[in-house]
């Protein structure tokens, strides 16, 4: 059940007409210097693969233009990223992972850590990454939050650091902070709570995502709001506790409370556009496909807060040389504010937010960074009406979202435990 | 040694090459790493059996095992029979050959599409505001819309059916052309009725087309997981998915026992049938 779409595979025919562009223009413009290096005179290929969210063609597009370098995207879901990691570290240049897949992945030694030295915005770097808090009064947030995984000991360590070292594991690009999406024109009161999924009124129509990693923070949210149980760390369950959460879920499941679940990004945007879920687990972009297709759908905040998750880029152990300095190129570009503009138009955050507020207006800052009524239209990054002018986004602005974080999805101590319980709910 | 003592191993020996490096090497690979060790990020050469001995004593696997049976039976028992009657009506019903495999053709129409558009097709056909709901309740025949339809056993059946069941009319079909209609002749003239020379004449001759068809749709959904995760919108589990998830999580050691057993499971299933019908001697 991998769905792979292998893109901007470059003809030799586009790339010999690339380089001699790109060649004439830098020898036209000796001037030109320092960044961006034009790296078409010697063409240099970097395979990135990742989940579907950051793996966009108009970021190799662009990435093409601006620095000559090709990338070689291909689109997996998580637990084939997590395989393709460790069993093939061959076949990847720039792996794009979520930091709970990091902490499961580094260790096995297929990826090298970064010098934060290289890192042109480093120091822009929204906190989250890499002190953990947002702001310095925050809480860390239970689970795989970045920032334990974000930096290991030394170049060649294997071992995650306590505080931020010189050596980075992923450098991040895209988070965000997860709730449940709803059919409002369905779910007829209002949905406040994690446990409102649980609503009798919804038996049936309700979906979680079968991603064990993801899936179980989802039930903790829900059976910590519902008063089944309190967790020492959801993010870091003891195995009493994975005994309870997965029974009540799968007492849950036999009373018939779930429709489906599902796996992927189009699954879950089926089950809401087509009515047969009315509440569900979701992300924030599927949430807006649903309403692309003129169905009403919202991403609602809930008391107990979110769920969140964040992507980054590692670098493959293989890399030396010509590539490695690439890789830095392309990691510090992607850093530069076009890409994060680009994401953060998605509804995503993008890592370092100074850069990304160049790259937009000042409306679209105000409504999607800042959570004010949006001036004008917003528009999605291929041009679409998103949201007509007065419109407010769901959850409010950056800080009222990030930092209402009560997890991140997570990889524990009782991981296989877990695996095999979920397992067993999902196929009671 | 002379040539002509030579020739029948020549003969055999491009297939043997080709099923030692892709049917038999494969399988020597599985059943070595199912007895190799694993955590949650790699596997290591080893030679234990708590992989086996996880598998064997878990529930899970003898749930799923047994709601993996439960599909097989059903899907089977409605294959053999509407395989069956389609392959009766086109062998004896239809007169001319030309309009036989014409008819025929046309069965296979449905095989020039993907196995998986074939089977997602069923989903907002059969959905809570699907096709088939929103007609009936337009009708008025159901004022509410019946939600066993899709992401039920019955979607995996329905599903299953309609993509195996013509793996059960072609063999079917085979063997029934073949039956020398002399001895219908002459079993009608014997004072044998139709439903008698059904189950004397036609039925025994056609055993084994029923067995091949038989050990076509058996293996096929035994092996299945694509269908049971789509159409129970993963509610269910087959013995595939559970192979799949472990897959999924690393965990390949797992995943190769899981494979061995369901492999003797599946060729124990096949040595049944194969016991009832001799197919070699009545092909």
């Amino acid at each position: 059940m991998t769905k792979k779409t292998t893109s901007k595979g470059v003809s030799r025919r586009q790339l010999l007409k690339g380089a001699a562009a790109a060649g004439g223009l830098a020898a036209g413009a000796g001037v030109v210097t320092g960044f961006p290096t034009i790296w078409a005179q010697n063409p240099i290929t970097l395979r990135q693969f990742g989940t579907g969210v950051s793996n966009i063609n108009a970021i190799a597009e662009k990435c093409k233009a601006d620095l000559g370098i090709t990338l070689q995207m291909t689109a997996l879901d998580s637990d084939a990223v997590s395989q393709r990691v460790v069993t093939q570290a061959n076949s990847f240049d720039i792996a794009d992972i979520e930091y709970w897949i990091c902490k499961k992945v580094f260790p096995a030694g297929t990826l090298q850590p970064m010098d934060v030295k290289k890192i042109k915005y480093y120091d822009d770097i929204v906190p989250i990454f890499t002190t953990g808090k947002l702001t310095p009064e925050s809480k860390i947030a239970q689970g795989t939050a970045p920032n334990t995984v974000g930096f290991v000991e030394g170049p060649d360590s294997k071992t995650f650091a306590k505080a931020p070292t010189q050596w980075m594991t992923l450098i991040p690009t895209i988070y965000n902070a997860d709730t449940f999406g709803i059919r409002p024109d369905l779910v007829g009161r209002p949905i406040k709570n994690w446990k409102d999924i649980l609503d009798p009124a919804f038996k049936g129509k309700t979906s979680i995502l079968n991603i064990p990693s993801i899936g179980i923070m989802d039930a903790a949210m829900i059976c910590e709001s519902a008063g089944v149980i309190k967790y020492g760390d959801k993010g870091n369950m003891t195995k009493a506790e994975i005994d309870t959460t997965i029974d009540f879920l799968i007492k849950t499941k036999k009373a018939g409370q779930f429709r489906a679940f599902w796996k992927t990004f189009d699954e879950s945007v089926n089950l809401m556009a087509s009515g047969e879920v009315v509440i569900q687990s979701m992300w924030s972009p599927a949430v807006a496909a649903v309403r692309s297709k003129g169905i009403p759908c919202v991403y609602q905040p809930l008391e107990e807060g979110y769920r969140a998750w964040g992507g980054g880029l590692g670098m493959a152990k293989h890399l030396k040389g010509a590539q490695l300095d690439a890789a830095y190129e392309y990691i510090n570009w992607y850093l530069s504010g076009w890409v994060g503009a680009y994401l953060n138009r998605q509804g995503y955050y993008s890592a370092v937010l100074s850069t990304a507020e160049k790259n937009m207006t000042p409306d679209e800052w105000a409504f999607w960074m800042l959570g004010q009524p949006a001036k004008a239209d917003i528009l999605s990054p291929e041009g679409k009406v998103m949201y007509t002018a007065g419109a407010v986004r769901d959850g409010g602005s950056f800080k009222e979202r990030m930092g209402a974080v009560a997890c991140w999805n997570s990889v524990m101590d009782e991981d296989r435990y877990m695996v095999r319980r979920w397992n067993e709910f999902i196929a009671a | 040694m002379t040539l002509s003592r030579l020739a029948p191993y020549l003969q055999a020996t491009p297939l043997t090459l080709i099923l030692a490096a892709f049917l038999v090497l494969p399988i020597a690979t599985i059943a070595m790493v199912s007895f190799w060790d694993y955590d949650s990020i790699q596997i290591f050469p080893a030679f234990v059996f708590t992989n086996y001995e996880e598998t064997i004593t878990s529930p899970v696997t003898w749930n799923t095992y047994i709601n993996t049976f439960k599909y097989t039976l059903i899907v089977w028992a409605l294959t053999l029979l509407i395989g069956f009657w389609v392959a009766y009506y086109l062998a004896f019903h239809i007169r001319s050959t030309t309009m036989q495999m014409v008819l025929f053709l046309v069965c296979t129409i449905p095989f020039l599409t993907s196995n998986i558009i074939r089977m997602i097709s069923w989903i907002p056909f059969l959905g809570r505001n699907g096709l088939l709901n929103q007609t009936l309740m337009s009708m008025g025949i159901i004022n509410q819309p019946l939600e066993f339809l899709l992401f039920s056993d019955f979607a995996v059946v329905l599903a299953m059916v309609h993509l195996y069941t013509l793996f059960m009319v072609t063999p079917i079909f085979n063997t029934l052309m073949r039956i020398d209609r002399a001895l219908i002749e002459a079993a009608r003239d014997a004072g044998a009725n139709g439903w008698q020379i059904l189950t004397n004449v036609i039925i025994p001759l056609a055993k084994p087309g029923i067995a091949i068809g038989s050990i076509f749709v058996v293996t096929l959904v035994m092996g299945d997981f694509i269908t049971v995760r789509f159409m129970s919108g993963g509610q269910s589990a087959s013995v595939g998915l559970m192979m799949a998830n472990q897959i999924a999580l690393l965990q390949y050691p797992a995943a190769a026992a899981n494979a061995m057993i369901l492999l003797i499971i599946v060729l124990m299933l096949v040595g049944a049938i194969l016991r009832v019908v001799n197919i070699r001697k009545e092909l």
